[in-house]
């Protein structure tokens, strides 16, 4: 009996601890010390590394054409131009009849300018844990993405083709299915929404959006690894335990055309940092 | 060949900041592949910093530096335009070199 209440009274007295502890963690937000971490980070970003590679791959000549992208790939703004491509694109182009987002297009020109195989990259398009090296294809949309650093989002959303990708980017992630039966918007479709201490942002606002494409590609310091907002769709169907789209495909252009195209107006801060 | 260092060197005040940020694999040799084979050990176990042809840093680390490591230094006594030298070699005997000048 004796023995009971005691075991009782320290309970409570354990159920108090762990109350007030909560109430003093709530008071602060739970962020605030990795965002001061980061902004630290982001002054000496790893991600530079792989630009660094990503720029020489852009201007070696290569592959069994032998040329350079940057004397034969159009990002939309000129052949070989890579300033302000990448908050440009999703975008239509003409040669390849397709919206293609930034990784989609490189793939297409190493493939359609320099002869490269598109299975040979689709084999090991993304970086993983054991890799020392990401794949060139990452270091080449690192390169591409820091050539718009501090520049707006603006996706041509006038042209019906790319206005067509954005809507059809909207259905899918309103689009409930897979054994949990819940779509992206579920978590994503409205503000202030957490999975632990994660904030989710509200993908259908401006501010949301950009908060969903900022910082990819972006080096995890998890790993070590440089990925590409290729590879972060990809996870999301994962996550939604669905089957994951293969690599460079329309749905994920389609995607990535719906959040950049919110995104519009926007500062994009070029290759980012996560945790 | 090692890649290129990329290092940061500014004078705010009387106090020089240097940034520098490596990119090395810094494998631990206590990781295992996909196959369960350990992937041997790769980090780089000295550094020095010369600034204005004075040696200010002369270190070692080891392995519990993360892969791609940055490194941050503050020193007084720098001038604008002084060369900033990094160096490192691994213990694969790989070595690199970068400079910068202090702005």
């Amino acid at each position: 009996m004796n023995i009971a209440s005691s075991g009782l009274r320290l309970l409570s007295c354990t159920a108090a601890l762990a109350l007030s502890l909560s109430v003093a963690a709530q008071t602060k937000d739970p962020n605030a010390e990795f965002e001061k971490f980061r902004a630290e980070m982001e002054e000496s970003n790893p991600a530079e590394l792989f630009e660094v590679k990503g720029e020489e791959l852009w201007k070696a000549r290569r592959g069994p054409k032998n040329v350079s992208l940057a004397e034969s790939c159009d990002l939309g703004q000129g052949v070989g131009k890579v300033e302000a491509a990448y908050v440009k694109m999703p975008r239509y182009f003409a040669d390849a009849d397709a919206v293609m987002d930034a990784e989609r297009r490189i793939v297409w020109c190493m493939v359609e300018k320099q002869g490269f195989k598109f299975d040979d990259i689709a084999k090991k398009p993304f970086q993983g844990g054991n890799d020392n090296n990401a794949p060139e294809i990452t270091n080449l949309v690192t390169y591409v993405a820091s050539g718009s650093r501090n520049m707006k989002f603006d996706i041509p959303l006038g042209d019906p083709k790319v206005r067509d990708a954005f809507e059809t980017g909207k259905a899918m992630a309103a689009y409930r299915a897979g054994p949990y039966d819940f779509s992206c918007n579920t978590c994503h479709g409205v503000d202030g929404k957490r999975i632990r201490m994660q904030n989710l942002p509200n993908l259908a606002t401006p501010e949301g959006a950009i908060k969903g494409v900022q910082g990819w590609p972006g080096y995890r310091m998890t790993g070590g690894v440089m990925l590409t907002s290729q590879w972060r769709m990809n996870d999301c169907f994962r996550q939604q335990r669905f089957p994951e789209p293969k690599y460079a495909s329309q749905t994920i252009t389609n995607l990535l055309t719906y959040m950049s195209g919110n995104s519009n107006g926007q500062m994009y801060k070029g290759p980012g940092i996560k945790r | 060949m090692a890649d290129p260092m990329k290092i940061r060197a500014q004078l705010k005040g009387d106090v020089t900041e240097i940034r520098v940020l490596m990119g090395h694999a810094m494998e631990t040799g206590q990781r295992k592949d996909a196959a369960g084979a350990t992937v041997p050990a790769h980090f780089i176990q000295s550094m020095t910093v010369d600034v204005g042809g004075k040696r200010v840093v002369d270190g070692q680390i080891g392995t519990s530096v993360s892969r791609n490591p940055v490194f941050g230094f503050k020193m007084k006594g720098a001038k604008v335009g002084d060369k900033v030298v990094v160096s490192w070699v691994d213990n694969k005997g790989d070595k690199r070199s970068d400079e910068a000048a202090v702005a």
